[in-house]
């Protein structure tokens, strides 16, 4: 130790440090909370995503049939339909689309000409008859009836399981007990249902694809464009101050605004034209995908901005004296020589931007989703719905089984994310090294 | 003429320190034992011994990178907080190794204070600049007594008795670099160790720093760092001349600069190795 | 080069450069094709306040609603044509308290962490996984906060104290939600004070605590400043969070009086916040006829009005510091 010969201190240096290892230990376990926070976080979704379900049927499948029924040709399956559903669902059924393409199962044909012949016939009168599987869907989903009647998480399905299956079958004595994984392929290809156990995704993946791909397509080259412009050309006038003072405010204007824009502006003031209607198609007003499309590009065109003049500061000044030393014009030397120079950093700076689009769901609610959608997106016309409104859809149902759903969902999207902010990261740094 | 000399003097010498520098005729209040600095693989400072005596002004001089300062933070460990940092061999304080592992490296440099190349005053007013280290050390008597005896000391108190709650900041290059003395002297410490510390200073402020070292000098050590060697000459007892992290000469500044014995610091005195 | 100052009109043999600049039409429409690109910003922010003002114009306009109502009043039931807005304001409030009760403290002690006594090696695995959280999409920490902070918070305080939408839960959420951020501007600003004050307390026998604390983290302050403020009006500007976890309903209040009692400020009810409220009432197909379509732009407006000034504040802060250390 070094002796405190100075009578007029006290430095109690112990005590001190002491202190000051208390607090060590405080930052980093605030540090640690954080962590362990996100790894929880993941833990419930996992938890939720997987485990035990107790499945009864209104009527067992081998009462209906000595084979499975998947083996069954499509006459056999809608005779079964015959036997068990009521003729007016079977006639609504058909109405919608038909089981045959030659006969009608369940309408007598007098009655079929006259309905096809009024003045909005059902689809059934034009469209294709049903396939084999589909028919086979609808068996279980109006005979066998199976139900979820009860789903337990993942770690209480691993500590208890077999605890379970004795309750379950005191409690339930016709009821069997699966271990399911809500996130299957089915789950990826089958449209959203009212039934928990046979939703799927297919509908919100595809047009989360949709409104991402017109995002990038409208708010890339304008944002770019925008970022070029800040950087190269603009002297320090006003205008060039408003615009760059007026975008660093709009990064931070919360999302819903974003989302009310969209409505007014897009969904009702350019109604007629989001619509698809002034091409006399799509849908009966404007919340469709390119509206949320373009509340999108607004939301997301701040950051793009931001992202890509960062990425043209960092390109050095001797590259565009090189290119003005050799008679290049202004246009010629940013084309050939700044944008490919800092293209790696935009298109990072793009692709943070887009996942945070993928995640975003405030704005499409008001701009207006569809809660429940089973067609697939069509066109820039369609209705659209998204990851991030089914997820929050399922969460918001009483029901067990949809948060099941939901939490598989969501890890779906993290997926999609987890790999869009690799991607950036990795080319970050291939870039970077390289230099 | 010059490579007679050579001849005469290879440059490859051990270090020379003089009889009277070693051992001298005060008490020493530090001394340096083989000191070796290692950054990563570089080594910085390459076994350095200097003993360094009691109310006296030791100088280190030598060119950019040649581990001069590096040596300096060695004395009061500051070279702790840099990461990728190694130090080797001991410094004794009062006859203890402020190395040792038991010695804790804060109490070390309350008793060994120091004054850095660019004055940075804390963004706080004067007076808590001055009190702060004094406050945060236990000091038990009166605080105000002891802002203004430091701020006394360091020749600055007729400038700033009236303003003592405006910013640190707000001073000149030089008063900021006094008000850091001040400071530094708050602590009461035995030692000073100031790193080039007029570098940035104009030359009156210069001046009233050096004016200021040699009255320190009766209660003080000072062990300062120094690229200007006129700077050396005038306020110095010692010198010691390093050279890519060795030691070439150590004398009394007296000697060093008139009588040399070693071609090399004669060559660096005279100018010509830049 | 004799030559060349006799016959001054250039590209007429095509030897003489052509310096007329009649290219310089296309680098014209560049120019001004980029402008445009820019001048979009300028359009969103304009269409915004014309779409909120326009809106809540209407609103205020109809018969129903009066403006003093509107700030005075402490019930919001549409369908009674009652609009005050405090109720939704109120839960705002909560939410963002709890939000900031979480995240200042913890995210500044990251910060204090991670540029004051981690290493680099450890600053380079956690800052990544800070990264991730604030990339997780907000309807997940609404799934989250419901799945599993409700629940929590329920066998915490009983069943019974516990509503099964309530703010605090939204609220402790969105602090982790908010906790990168936070942490992310704050460290920014402590690793952006000069070494040389570190140093100088060193040198005056300070420990690290003491230097972390008393001397980097006051100088740090006004960016730390900025990032609470930043974080508040991510806070209240949230919605998924809340209008997953928070409550689907206003939690009016009969008198001012029962609004700042006890339960006015009850963590553990249920109550909308302006967000909470826009996301529900847009929701299907509204009316764009109806009060309840125009009542939503005026809370968007405060909403607006709230989140700007909030980040003006937050941005003079930095812009100030950088000042500061250039």
């Amino acid at each position: 130790m070094i002796p405190e010969t100075n009578t007029n201190f006290n430095p109690r240096l112990a005590a001190r440090q002491r202190l000051g290892n208390i607090w060590q230990g405080v930052f980093l376990s605030s540090t640690i909370i954080a962590l362990i926070f996100l790894i929880v976080l993941m833990l419930n979704i996992i938890n939720s995503a997987f485990g035990l379900v107790v499945l009864e049927n209104s009527i067992a499948p081998s009462e209906l049939s000595e084979q499975p029924l998947e083996s069954l040709d499509k006459a056999a399956l809608v005779d079964i339909l015959i036997d068990n559903i009521s003729r007016n669902a079977g006639r609504k059924l058909e109405r919608d689309q038909r089981f045959f393409a030659d006969s009608l199962a369940f309408e007598g044909q007098d009655k079929w000409d006259e309905v096809c012949l009024r003045d909005e016939p059902p689809s059934g009168c034009s469209g294709a008859a049903r396939s084999t599987s589909d028919v086979l869907v609808l068996v279980y989903e109006r005979v066998v009836e199976q139900q979820v009647i009860e789903t337990y998480p993942l770690w209480q399905s691993l500590t208890q399981g077999n605890e379970i299956r004795a309750q379950v079958a005191e409690e339930f004595p016709t009821a069997t007990v699966e271990f399911w994984s809500w996130l299957d392929r089915n789950f990826i290809t089958s449209p959203m249902s009212s039934d928990a156990s046979l939703a799927g995704v297919r509908t919100a993946i595809l047009g989360s694809l949709w409104v991402i791909v017109l995002t990038i397509i409208i708010a890339f080259p304008i944002g770019v464009g925008a970022a070029i412009y800040l950087q190269e050309y603009a002297t320090d006038s006003v205008l060039s101050r408003i615009i760059q003072t007026n975008i660093d405010n709009l990064a931070g204007v919360p999302s819903i605004l974003y989302g009310m824009l969209g409505l007014a502006i897009f969904a009702r003031t350019l109604g007629y034209f989001t619509s698809g209607q002034f091409l006399g198609v799509g849908a009966e007003n404007g919340r469709t995908i390119i509206s949320a499309a373009l509340t999108m590009s607004l939301l997301i065109l701040p950051l793009i901005i931001i992202n890509a003049q960062e990425a043209l500061r960092a390109v050095p000044n001797s590259l565009r004296n090189a290119a003005y030393g050799v008679g290049a014009t202004r246009w010629q030397m940013i084309w050939s020589h700044v944008l490919p120079y800092a293209m790696p950093g935009i298109l990072t700076g793009t692709i943070l931007a887009v996942s945070r689009a993928i995640g975003e769901t405030a704005p499409l609610l008001v701009v207006g989703a569809a809660t429940f959608l089973t067609s697939d997106p069509t066109g820039l016309f369609s209705k659209f719905t998204v990851m991030p409104i089914q997820i929050f859809n399922w969460t918001s149902r009483p029901q067990a089984e949809f948060r099941n759903i939901a939490a598989a969902a969501i890890l779906v999207l993290l997926i999609i994310l987890l790999t869009l902010n690799t991607t950036a990261v990795l080319l970050r740094n291939r870039f970077s090294s390289r230099r | 003429m010059v490579a007679n000399k050579t001849a005469e003097r290879p440059l490859t010498a051990k270090p020379v320190v003089s009889e009277r520098a070693s051992s001298g005729t005060g008490n020493l209040a530090l001394d340096a034992r083989d000191v070796h600095v290692f950054y990563g693989d570089f080594e910085a400072v390459k076994g350095i011994s200097l003993p360094v005596h009691e109310k006296e002004i030791t100088a280190l001089i030598g060119p950019s990178g040649c581990g001069k300062s590096t040596l300096l933070r060695c004395f009061n460990r500051m070279n702790d907080v840099v990461s990728g940092v190694r130090i080797e061999g001991q410094i004794l304080y009062k006859g203890q190794d402020i190395y040792a592992s038991q010695v804790d490296p804060v109490a070390v440099r309350r008793r060994i204070g120091m004054v850095f190349q660019k004055a940075n005053p804390f963004p706080k007013s004067i007076y808590k600049n001055v009190a702060w280290g004094a406050k945060i050390n236990g000091f038990k008597g009166d605080m105000d007594a002891l802002v203004e005896k430091s701020l006394r000391q360091a020749a600055l108190w007729d400038e700033v008795k009236d303003k003592l709650h405006q910013s640190g900041l707000s001073l000149s290059g030089g008063q900021q670099q006094r008000l850091c003395i001040a400071r530094t002297l708050a602590i009461e410490p035995d030692v000073i160790l100031m790193d080039e510390p007029a570098s940035a200073l104009d030359p009156i402020a210069t001046s009233k720093i050096e004016e200021l070292m040699l009255e320190l000098k009766e209660n003080y050590t000072i062990v300062v760092v120094t690229h200007n060697m006129q700077q050396a000459a005038r306020v110095s007892d010692r010198t010691a001349l390093l050279w890519l992290g060795e030691l070439v000469e150590y004398n009394d500044t007296q000697t060093i600069f008139t009588n040399p014995s070693q071609q090399k610091t004669e060559d660096y005195i005279t100018g010509r190795h830049g | 080069m004799s030559q060349i100052s006799q016959k001054n009109t250039p590209g007429q043999d095509g030897l003489l450069p052509d310096l007329s600049g009649r290219s310089s039409v296309f680098e014209r429409v560049i120019g001004i094709v980029l402008l445009l690109c820019g001048v979009i910003s300028i359009l969103t922010t304009i269409s915004i306040v014309v779409v909120l003002v326009r809106e809540a114009y209407l609103f205020f306009g109809a018969p129903e609603v009066t403006v003093r109502e509107f700030f005075t009043g402490t019930t919001w039931q549409p369908a009674i044509g009652k609009f005050g807005i405090w109720p939704l304001v109120n839960a705002t409030l909560l939410t963002s308290f709890a939000a900031m009760v979480v995240a200042l403290p913890l995210g500044i002690s990251a910060a204090i962490y991670l540029s004051e006594y981690a290493s680099d090696r450890t600053r380079s695995i956690i800052k990544p996984i800070l990264e991730v959280l604030a990339g997780v999409p907000t309807v997940v920490y609404g799934y989250f906060a419901l799945t599993f902070m409700t629940p929590l918070l329920r066998t915490i305080f009983g069943k019974g104290n516990v509503d099964i939408f309530n703010t605090g839960s939204a609220g402790i959420v969105m602090g982790f939600m908010i906790l990168p951020m936070i942490s992310s501007i704050s460290e920014d600003a402590l690793r952006a004070v000069p070494d040389s004050l570190r140093s100088a307390a060193y040198g005056l026998g300070a420990t690290k605590f003491e230097t972390a604390v008393r001397v980097v983290v006051p100088a740090a302050l006004s960016g730390i400043m900025a990032a609470f403020i930043l974080g508040l009006s991510r806070a209240v500007g949230e919605t998924m969070i809340v209008a997953v976890a928070a409550g689907a309903g206003p939690n009016n209040f009969d008198s001012w009086g029962e609004a700042f009692s006890a339960e006015g400020f009850n963590f553990f009810k249920a109550a909308e916040t302006m967000t909470g409220h826009i996301a529900r009432i847009s929701q299907g197909d509204i009316s764009y006829a109806s009060l309840d379509y125009s009542s939503i732009f005026s809370i968007g407006l405060m909403l607006f009005v709230i989140t700007l000034i909030l980040n003006i504040i937050s941005r003079s802060i930095v812009n100030r510091l950088r000042e500061q250390y250039e």
